[in-house]
């Protein structure tokens, strides 16, 4: 009977009963159930529900792995026989190191339900302590950089930038004049504990005018009573200098925690292969700390934010006329080299920003929370051009002050299956541009009132399925004061139009105060379906408003940096763009894959043309018109990591952008060429934590760009003579190799060092960029050696 | 609640700060050149050669005006002079440039047929500043250009700066107007 008993049972588990079921409870170190951990038995993955409970069906029996995860917690991985149904409950231990990981807002972690989050964490940031900001987004495929210089970095996401990529500091959205391309964020990079990018405006608590995506900077926050230093400094041979960045922090998960962060930057001239890189030198001393005062219930957070920093702008790209550029572009070599030196003069920038917040988060129920925040930000800009009167050298070329306020309101709240979030915020900005530079503004003097409200549902079908939805409204109002020249007043048509806005005159310029409110509205509408053999899909449709900023208004003059005369148009109407965005993700054994398609289509694309020659007593400049025209953008980013073996690893980024003025029939302007970046790594994690890195960088020449060419009269053998300015061209394909390695030292339990050494652009490889503001003038950086010691205390 | 306070504190001053200064006064733009005169007196002659905006950057044109054509073969005796005209009265741009003469340069660009210039001035330095100069009447019956450029910061040193070739100068331009000249 027993053998007829093993016999039953073998042949059943043999041939129908070889699957079982498994459920559990997860929680954390206390005893809390964790919602949406991430269990994965076998090839079977769920989420954990609010219960911090899971079940798992259809497990095979055998040796199985078992592993489980959330983020801020150590990961368990372990493996299970498994011969019959089981009970599997794991508390989770928090996790120090990962503590980046935990953001304020516990309720969701994700920004979009249904969009593609790339995340940088702190370990890629850290090896960004020297960099920018725009560098170390650079790693997200799809993100572009547009320079000005090698120190002037800002982000492109699919193509687009400025602002159509707001940055999100600790939940502020950054008011720093970014409309300008030769602005970089005002951000010191080693305050960022957590970076995600997001390739689309369907983070609508945010904005709705994130056209082409959003970037979201989250600082660290320790939920564990510790102190915890970390010092990074590092050297660079380009530039000869460094930078020294300290941060210290204290913990605390009920409360009292703090914490502080100091970083000095000092650089000197860079140089391309050949020659000097003549005032490129830049300096940055930042600071920035909070408090926050925990309970179960509710906590307090207050930060303020210090960014100052003194940026050099290469000598030889300052340019008197459009004779001086096309000199510059058919000469290929910057007019002017001088010996390398620390000191920056004009042209520069000085920037400095603050930002000072307070923050109230109080939990109503388990499920609900609501978030107050008044957070203000005062940046003033400084920009010191070369003048023709020696006097004059120490007074900035253009000042102006930007003070923003701004008000937040946000409940979150989780019912049955549904996820809602909803709220409010309200803004007032004064821009003054101070007329005592003795130069007419780039921008006026402005006043802006912003409010919004929005609503965004996420309904869960099952743990693997989820559809999200959102809608935002906003009200913006903007009044400028403005001098206009009669003469451009009636140039640019505005006599029948706007006269109502003419409030005073002053010689041969007409006081105006033009006045616009715009109100928009913004939706989006998504899914995401989690497939069995960790395959996932998502898809993402939005619309997306963004007003003109007052430079596509009101500019009227000469743009220094560019030898450009760029026009302003008060007719210029909101942009509006409808993104069609959707992910594929599929995870073999060893082998992720990710694919990223988006199609964008902008109604009322704003963009500078060429329309012309205005001929001054400099001579002549080429005329820039801000216009609209109906623009479609469409590409693709891939990603792929093969973990080769236990030691060797592989990387594989693409993105591919095409940009088409509808209108014109004609390419857009400054679209990213394509990009191949591949990555060999080797760790081993037995001779103190080695990691090697070689990477190689592919950019195409971008082949799909608009004829902007003009011609023009300059001086040829002492006679005018016609001749063609290539400003349109772009500059050949490039490959460049980059070397990475670092080494861990356990000092003892609590503290360590890292240790780095890279070598950027190992072959000392001369280019120029598409995206370089600059390329007219100058090379890029060669070689630059650097060492990075990391110490954790 | 204390560290409120602190923050009210810090955020105050730099509202009034910004919110006191705002006037809505036009900018007094400090260094427009709106006239480049160059005056050439020789063989009992005075022609006036005259470019003026008065709108600065904005969209008209300089008004160019010539006062009469070169006799061939006449020495004269040139100066220019650049000023700023939107200043009442107006500022004569031209002392600066002397006084900074070691940074400045004027250059003539015309075809030898129109005429030959040689500078008469220099600089602390003992280098040409340009303003003062004489030109040559090149043979009767010829036209052309003559393109007056002042450049801020050129490189005086370099091959043919000091003759007056502007190829290797560098520097910014300040100005730069062309004359249609012609030769009786």
């Amino acid at each position: 009977m027993r053998f007829l008993s093993i016999l039953f049972f073998f042949l059943v588990g043999f041939f129908g009963y070889t699957q079982v079921t498994i459920t559990g409870v997860i929680s954390d170190e206390n005893g809390l159930p964790l919602r949406d951990a991430h269990v994965h038995i076998a090839n079977k993955t769920i989420s954990t529900d609010a219960n911090g409970t899971y079940v798992l069906s259809g497990i095979p029996k055998g040796k199985q792995k078992l592993y489980i995860s959330f983020i801020g917690y150590y990961a368990i991985e372990e493996t299970i026989e498994i011969s019959t149904d089981l009970t599997i409950n794991r508390q989770l231990k928090l996790d120090v190191t990962k503590l980046d990981d935990i953001t304020i807002q516990q309720l969701s972690n994700s920004k979009s339900e249904s969009s593609n989050e790339q995340v940088l964490k702190s370990a890629t940031i850290e090896k960004f302590s020297n960099q920018t900001l725009g560098e170390a987004l650079k790693e997200v495929s799809g993100v572009s950089i547009l320079k000005t210089g090698s120190t002037i970095v800002k982000p492109v996401i699919n193509g687009l930038h400025s602002n159509r990529v707001p940055i999100i500091n600790n939940n502020v959205r950054l008011e720093d004049q970014q409309w300008g391309t030769e602005h970089a964020p005002n951000f010191d990079i080693n305050a960022a504990g957590k970076i995600t990018v997001i390739k689309g405006a369907s983070a609508l608590q945010y904005g709705g005018d994130a056209i082409g995506g959003i970037v979201v900077i989250e600082s660290e926050v320790i939920k564990k009573d510790t102190l915890v230093g970390k010092t990074i400094l590092n050297l660079a041979s380009n530039g000869m200098g460094g930078s020294l960045s300290s941060s210290l922090q204290k913990g605390n998960r009920y409360g009292w925690s703090w914490n502080a962060l100091g970083t000095f930057k000092y650089l000197g001239d860079r140089e391309t292969p050949d020659y000097v890189l003549s005032n490129s030198g830049n300096r940055e001393q930042n600071f920035s700390g909070g408090i926050r005062y925990a309970q179960e219930k509710y906590n307090f957070n207050a930060m303020y934010s210090f960014y100052n920093a003194q940026i050099g702008i290469i000598k030889a790209s300052h340019i008197g006329n459009v004779n001086d550029l096309y000199n510059s572009i058919n000469n290929q070599q910057p007019s002017l080299i001088e010996p390398f030196t620390y000191s920056i003069d004009a042209p520069k920038q000085e920037v400095q920003h603050h930002l000072a917040k307070v923050n109230y988060q109080r939990w109503l129920s388990e499920n609900t929370s609501i978030d107050l925040q008044y957070a203000f930000q005062f940046n003033n800009r400084l920009e010191f051009d070369v003048r023709r009167n020696d006097e004059n050298t120490n007074k900035a070329a253009l000042d102006l002050q930007l003070a923003t306020h701004t008000f937040l309101a946000d409940y979150k709240t989780n019912v049955g299956n549904w996820r809602l979030k909803s709220g409010l915020n309200l803004g007032y900005q004064n821009n003054f541009a101070n007329p005592k530079t003795g130069v007419r503004p780039l921008i006026p003097s402005y006043e802006k009132l912003d409010a919004g409200l929005y609503g965004i549902a996420v309904y869960k079908f099952d743990n693997a399925t989820s559809l999200e939805s959102g809608i935002r409204y906003d009200f913006s109002s903007i009044e400028a004061t403005k001098y206009y020249l009669k003469s451009r007043w009636t140039e640019r048509g505005y006599d029948a139009e706007f006269s109502h806005f003419i409030v005073g005159e002053e010689g041969n310029q007409w006081l105006t105060k033009p006045t616009f409110d715009y109100h928009n509205i913004t939706a989006n509408i998504g899914f995401r379906k989690q497939f069995h053999h960790e395959m996932e899909w998502l898809v993402n449709v939005s619309l997306a408003s963004r007003n003109p900023n007052p430079s596509e208004l009101f500019s009227d003059g000469l743009h220094h940096s560019t030898g450009q005369i760029e026009l302003g148009d008060l007719r210029l109407e909101k942009e509006q763009a409808y993104k069609f965005n959707t992910t594929f993700k599929k995870d073999w054994k060893s082998f992720q894959v990710q694919l990223n398609p988006f199609i964008n289509r902008i109604s009322n694309f704003i963009y500078l043309q060429p329309i012309g020659f205005e001929t001054t007593i400099r001579g002549a400049f080429p005329v820039w018109e801000f216009k609209q025209t109906e623009a479609l953008l469409t590409g693709f980013d891939v990603n792929t990591k093969w973990s080769i073996s236990n030691h060797f690893s592989h990387e594989l980024g693409l993105a591919y952008v095409n940009g088409q003025n509808l209108s014109t029939d004609e390419y857009l302007i400054d679209m990213p060429p394509f990009v191949i970046n591949n990555k060999i790594q080797y760790k081993n994690e037995s001779w103190f934590n080695f990691v090697s890195e070689l990477k190689s960088e592919v950019i195409f020449r971008q082949n799909q760009f608009p004829n902007y060419n003009f011609e023009t009269n300059i001086v040829v053998d002492d006679a005018l003579t016609p001749v063609l300015v290539d400003i349109s061209s772009p500059p050949k394909g490039y490959h460049l190799l980059h070397f990475y390695s670092e080494m861990t030292f356990k000092i003892n339990k609590k503290n360590s060092l890292t240790t780095s050494f890279s070598i950027q652009n190992i072959m000392n490889t001369t280019y120029r960029d598409y995206l370089n503001r600059q390329r007219f003038f100058v090379d890029e950086m060669g070689r630059n050696i650097q060492i990075q010691l990391k110490f954790n205390y | 609640m204390k560290n409120l306070k602190l923050i009210a504190l810090l955020v105050i001053p730099v509202i009034f700060s910004t919110s006191c200064s705002n006037d809505d006064a036009p900018v007094n733009e400090e260094e427009v050149i709106t006239t480049v005169t160059t005056t050439l007196v020789g063989g009992g002659q005075t022609i006036t050669l005259t470019s003026r905006d008065l709108d600065g950057d904005g969209p008209n044109a300089p008004v160019i005006t010539v006062s009469g054509n070169l006799t061939a073969g006449t020495t004269y005796t040139g100066s220019t002079t650049f000023l700023n005209e939107l200043e009442s009265p107006a500022e004569d741009i031209t002392v600066e440039v002397e006084e900074e003469g070691a940074d400045h340069q004027v250059f003539y660009q015309l075809p030898s047929s129109i005429g030959t210039v040689t500078y008469t001035d220099t600089d602390a330095n003992g280098r040409p500043i340009g303003l003062n100069f004489t030109l040559v009447a090149g043979t009767s019956g010829s036209t052309g250009t003559l393109t007056v450029t002042l450049r801020h910061l050129p490189n005086k040193t370099a091959s043919g700066v000091s003759g007056g070739d502007i190829t290797n100068a560098g520097g910014n331009t300040d100005a730069a107007v062309s004359f249609s000249v012609a030769v009786n």
